[in-house]
């Protein structure tokens, strides 16, 4: 039970974390219909910004967490997202009307090339970062095994809570998200009726953008551990999830993203951590094959 | 009153302006991208991190992104008033010319003077790719299902080959039909829960298949080895006669056979010659195939799923055998991989190789076998190309795949003709 439990909250976490990245991924679908290859890349350069961020403060001297954690978190977003809004108009804008691979084969070009550039630049190491946040609340104390719950989940589990809170919000209210959802169902329409479909566009792979850079500085803080390569391992984790949910639907996302994190954790706790991704993908094969448009999906009717 | 000429000046000094303002902006987003990346660098030193600044990386990138837009605008601006007498390439027009002329290349390529060890080598490379494009241009390219783990078909072929060759001893020319019958198998079992979903769908369900494949090669130790790989698979012979210098007790080898000195080349001319002819065969299956009605059927499928089913097409079965087919092909080149390398490893299978393998079909114009054999050239010879900045390879590697895809979104070779199509009537008849 204690065990049960102590996985319960592993999984809830790392689901968090996957649904935030899925969120990105579901968007760009819903709004253009394609899967952008190259968000994980831009969540590995969330968490490559973030660990230079935590060492350049660590030089500065400061040492008050939350005032470090804000300034990271500020910079790794406005850094991101630049990097998303960018990816966009590098890869895919030119790309607008082409046949359906050719963004695609783009998006894959565009993960190769970000992959390559960060090791580069950054090195091929993996880059340990000494935790920033220590200690949590032990919940329970029972058959000499403790159930913990860290302040760095806290944290992960409320940013997480909190940034969905502000996003749906957004989503529902601004003009911006009442422009996003116009796109989403028709993008000719939208923009005969003056909405700034490239704009909108532009803006929704910034958001992606910024929340996988945030899902970046938690997975460095969580993890301590940041290399060029984890952008394709939760990429795929992260789209899985998003198709899970079913794919352009918000909610979905993150109930996508939290079924991934607790099958890993659960399999790997009580199964074997190896195959934990395989554990991932058959979970997403039965769904498809039972639930062929996802959890939250609506049927697509095909027209002639 | 201005001239035209004035007139003119005006509107390109305006549009001086605004290209000086594009550029610039071009060169801020470069330095917003180029600060936290390139600017700063972090270094691990003894568990630590340290800073380490290359800010005159920074101003580098930022002016040369600078003076590059500019250019690229200057010169946009100066072509808009050339006219462009290039002809176009003749897009869709069949050229049987090219075809058997590159066959040609390919069959005389050994005995060329300027063949030595490497070409052989990398052409063997670069007809391995072909094939496997080849291979998926069935599923992608005629039957319009987007397969982004298709390694995963040339894994279990290569393993199905290595396996039963070491374990049963089986000769090569055996375990070829067994590897692809196995692929297809794979494909059968992989396609029939998933092939109704949509597109996209299918496509992450295929890549998190081939993740699968690969996770299962690494952990199951007894079987595949792990991830240190099966070693000393064996080579193929000459219809048995082995390529060894120094045969076992009671067998010829090819060399004594025909009466000529050892040479190592035997071997590679030998498995390049392989390689050619299994990859014209699967050349002449796929082009035969599109002429029955399976093919045909895989190609109105693409156009229209819903007026196929009308027309009384089961899309599934369609599909399965795409899928099918597809993926004994890719068994059959990776039986050819693990002959040819003598060892294999899960690192073989990763997904940058379905990756490529993708690229080379769309870069080479869905469906379009020669676009394939262009494409696959552009994208094997490139790395080597580039082998005195192989830490750059696949950063130019990228680089290209976006660059031609906004170049020629539709492929090299591009069209999306019917292969077949109502023609005119026939002449009369006296």
């Amino acid at each position: 039970m204690e065990y049960f439990l102590q996985q319960l909250i592993n999984g809830v976490t790392l689901g968090a974390i996957y649904g935030l990245i899925a969120l990105g991924y579901t968007m760009v679908y819903g709004i253009i219909g394609m899967i952008n290859f190259a968000h994980g890349e831009v969540y590995m350069i969330g968490a490559f910004i973030a660990v230079t961020a935590f060492t350049a403060l660590g030089v500065a001297g400061v040492t008050f967490v939350p005032l470090a954690l804000a300034v990271v978190l500020l910079v790794a977003v406005t850094f991101t997202a630049a990097y998303g809004w960018t990816v966009e108009r590098v890869a895919y804008r030119p790309l607008r009307g082409a046949p359906r691979l050719a963004p695609l084969i783009s998006a894959i070009g565009m993960s190769i090339f970000l992959q390559n550039y960060v090791q580069l630049l950054q090195g091929a190491r993996v880059k340990p970062l000494a935790p920033v946040i220590r200690g949590g609340f032990e919940l329970l104390h029972a058959n000499q095994f403790s159930v913990q719950l860290s302040y760095i989940q806290c944290f992960i589990i409320l940013a997480t809570v909190v940034l969905i809170a502000v996003f749906t919000l957004m989503i529902a209210r601004t003009p911006l998200g009442r422009a996003q959802r116009a796109c989403e169902q028709d993008r000719t329409m939208a923009a005969l009726l003056g909405v700034d479909v490239d704009r909108t566009i532009s803006l929704t792979f910034v958001i992606g953008a910024a929340l996988a850079a945030v899902a970046g500085v938690m997975v460095t803080m969580y993890y301590g551990v940041v290399d060029f390569f984890i952008g394709f391992q939760a990429g795929l984790k992260a789209f899985t999830a998003a198709v899970l949910g079913g794919i352009g639907s918000l909610p979905g996302a993150m109930l996508g993203g939290l079924l991934i994190g607790l099958v890993e954790a659960f399999y790997s706790a009580y199964f074997s951590i190896e195959y934990k991704d395989v554990a991932a993908f058959s979970i997403l094969v039965l769904v498809l094959v039972f639930r062929p448009s996802g959890l939250l999906g609506r049927p697509e009717v095909e027209k002639v | 009153m201005p001239s035209a000429v004035d007139r003119l000046a005006v509107r390109g000094a305006g549009q001086l302006a605004g290209r000086l303002r594009d550029a610039a902006a071009a060169a801020f987003v470069t330095l917003v991208l180029a600060l936290p990346l390139v600017g700063l660098r972090t270094v691990d030193q003894g568990g630590a991190l340290v800073l380490e600044t290359r800010w005159d990386w920074v101003a580098i990138g930022v002016a040369a992104v600078f003076v590059g837009r500019l250019a690229l605008g200057l010169f946009a601006h100066l072509r808009l008033r050339v006219p462009r007498v290039v002809p176009r390439v003749a897009q869709g027009v069949a050229m049987p010319w090219l075809a058997w002329a590159v066959a040609g290349f390919a069959v005389a390529l050994p005995f060329l003077p300027f063949a030595d060890r490497y070409v052989i080598d990398l052409g063997t490379t670069l007809l391995i790719y072909v094939m496997l494009g080849w291979g998926l241009n069935v599923v992608v390219g005629l039957a319009g299902l987007l397969d982004l783990g298709y390694v995963a078909f040339y894994a279990v072929g290569a393993y199905a080959y290595a396996l039963l060759a070491l374990n049963f001893s089986l000769s090569f020319w055996i375990c070829l039909p067994l590897a692809g019958l196995l692929a297809a198998l794979f494909g059968i079992a992989l396609g029939f829960p998933v092939l109704r979903l949509r597109g996209d769908y299918l496509a992450i369900v295929t890549l998190g298949f081939g993740e699968m494949v690969r996770i299962i090669l690494i952990n199951w130790q007894s079987l595949t080895n792990g991830p240190n790989g099966l070693p000393s698979i064996p080579r193929p012979s000459f219809f048995g006669l082995p390529f060894e210098r120094a045969p076992a007790e009671g067998t010829t080898s090819f060399h004594q056979f025909f009466g000529l000195d050892f040479a190592p080349e035997h071997r590679l001319i030998f498995l390049y010659l392989l390689i050619l002819a299994l990859a014209l065969l699967t050349n002449v299956f796929v082009l035969r195939l599109r002429r029955l009605p399976l093919g045909r059927a895989w190609e109105a499928l693409r156009e229209d799923e819903i007026a196929c089913r009308a027309l009384g097409i089961n899309p599934t079965n369609v599909k399965l055998s795409a899928f099918a087919i597809g993926a004994m092909l890719g068994g059959f080149a990776g039986a050819f991989f693990a002959t040819r390398q003598g060892f294999i490893s899960p690192e073989s299978f990763t997904f940058i190789e379905s990756a490529t393998i993708v690229a080379i079909v769309v870069l080479g114009g869905m469906g379009s076998q020669i676009g394939v054999v262009l494409a696959a050239a552009f994208l094997v010879l490139l790395p080597e190309i580039g082998r005195e900045f192989a830490q750059f390879r696949m950063l130019v590697f990228g680089l290209a795949m976006i660059l031609i895809m906004i170049w020629r979104p539709q492929g090299l070779l591009g069209h999306r003709e019917p292969t077949v199509r109502l023609g005119r009537a026939a002449a009369p008849r006296p």
